[in-house]
């Protein structure tokens, strides 16, 4: 996993690995750490009973759930997502379903 | 600069004044009630111009404090015994965020049975927290303290946060002559504070991420390196406030009284050396070569400091006003443990505890125990 405070911070004009108090000085920073390797469950969508009343994309807690805009379906972002399938048990179509994570 | 009897709480919460405190997240609790009372006084009579956060516990008071110098505010609170207890939780997550300000602990014992009165058991416990410890003996020292107290734990290479003890009851409600020095002075001694990171929706920054197995133990040594980088700055602190108000203590780290050709001598923190001081002009005038060691800064531990100043003594007593149930007084082990090389005799003595008093009969017979090379130390009643 990448450590996130060990983005370019500068103190005393001298580059330092480690900020003081662990301070991460850019925002955005998840963008470089990604999460998703937690997850043990694995929400999946099926479009053909997807009825888009985005209540997953609403519930996530984690906004791992993205909407396409174009088409307007909903996906999963495996990069971030846990795996605490609460979209699963929104989901008023049963729509989402689980499967074991397998790596 | 204008001269006035004041108690310590008060002198404190004018120290706090005149150091442009701008937040005080404050919750009441004997012996240290004093502190925000007047702090709010001041700020209800238009003199004092910070905000008061009344909060609901020491736990939110600790944790306001945080919140407050994360958005780059010069902070204070007070508190004491089971009050910084609560606060306990907190005390590291502030240390470990490196951030500055100074809190107040007016030392009062831990219950139970219930104590209002004053031992150090309370500070002592948090004394692992990354929090510099400052011991004070007077309230003209409490006042100063809090001054440097601010310089130090917002130097650039310290960054941590400060605790100012005074004995509670026999420092905090006890009145005396102390000199109040002009906000002039005060302004000219301590600048203003300039956070190296801060809260600002212009220039967004995470504060307290997790830190994974790889970087935690750097981040520790960082606290511990800025920790050892404060007993320079503490000492620069003594010395800078001795050439703008013309008052120092000791080195700023260390205390010594009548030290110069002593031979036995007593260890300890806070009040009991006022008492201790008095027992020493009494033996002094029979002939007796004794002195006193007052601790000012336990944390970080003066070492070095310690070693000089008992390199030409036979034998040294520790006063605790605590006790590490279960194996000694802390500060005797700190105090073994630094000068484990030099051949000297060392006592532990437990003193104090609850309010008990310590008197100058009590140090005239360590004294004897040390004269009569006695080997052990005792509870003292």
């Amino acid at each position: 996993m990448q450590v996130i405070f060990m983005a370019k911070v500068t103190v005393k004009k001298k580059k330092e690995k480690f900020t003081p108090g662990a301070v991460v000085t850019e925002p955005a920073s998840s963008l470089k750490n990604k999460t998703g390797d937690w997850r043990t469950f694995r929400p999946i969508i099926n479009q053909e009973k997807c009825i888009k009343c985005y209540l997953c994309w609403q519930y996530c807690p984690d906004s791992a759930i993205r909407i396409d805009e174009k088409t307007g379906k909903v996906y999963v972002d495996y990069t971030y997502c846990k795996g605490c399938l609460i979209c699963m048990h929104q989901c008023p179509a049963k729509a989402i379903t689980k499967e074991v994570e397998k790596k | 600069m204008t001269k006035k009897v004041e108690e310590a709480s008060l002198a404190i919460a004018t120290a706090v004044k005149l150091s442009r405190v701008q937040v005080c997240p404050m919750y009441p609790i004997t012996p240290s009630t004093h502190v925000p009372e007047k702090i709010a006084e001041y700020i209800a009579n238009g003199e004092f111009d910070a905000t008061l956060i009344d909060v609901e516990s020491e736990h939110s008071a600790a944790s306001a404090f945080l919140g407050s110098v994360a958005t780059g505010c010069r902070t204070f609170t007070a508190t004491a015994s089971q009050g910084l207890a609560l606060m306990y939780e907190i005390l590291p997550i502030i240390s470990g965020m490196r951030f500055p300000g100074v809190m107040a602990v007016a030392n009062r014992a831990l219950s139970a049975p219930i104590s209002i009165w004053n031992d150090h058991s309370d500070a002592v416990s948090t004394r692992d927290q990354g929090w510099i410890q400052l011991w004070v003996e007077s309230s003209q020292e409490a006042l100063d303290t809090i001054i440097q107290g601010f310089l130090i734990s917002e130097d650039s290479k310290v960054q941590l946060p400060l605790m100012v003890n005074f004995d509670g009851f026999t420092l905090s409600h006890v009145f005396e002559p102390v000199d109040i020095p002009s906000q002039a002075e005060v302004d000219k001694f301590l600048p203003k504070f300039k956070p190296v990171f801060k809260l600002d929706v212009k220039k967004p920054m995470t504060f307290g991420p997790i830190g994974f197995p790889d970087s935690f133990m750097h981040f520790k040594k960082q606290q511990q390196n800025a920790m050892i980088n404060a007993l320079e700055v503490v000492k620069k602190a003594n010395s800078s406030f001795k050439k703008s108000f013309g008052r120092s203590y000791g080195d700023g780290l260390l205390d010594l009284y009548k030290m110069t050709g002593a031979e036995y001598a007593v260890i300890g923190m806070g009040t009991l050396c006022g008492t201790a001081k008095v027992a020493i002009d009494k033996l002094r005038k029979e002939g007796k070569k004794v002195g006193l060691i007052r601790i000012r800064c336990l944390r970080p531990f003066p070492e070095k400091e310690l070693q000089n100043a008992i390199k030409n003594l036979k034998a040294v007593a520790v006063l605790d006003r605590h006790i590490s149930l279960g194996q000694e007084g802390p500060l005797f082990t700190d105090i073994r443990s630094a000068i484990y090389c030099n051949d000297i005799t060392i006592n532990s003595y437990i003193a104090g505890l609850g309010g008990m008093d310590i008197t100058v009969s009590h140090f005239e017979k360590v004294f004897k125990d040390l004269a009569q090379g006695k080997q052990k130390g005792e509870w003292l009643f």
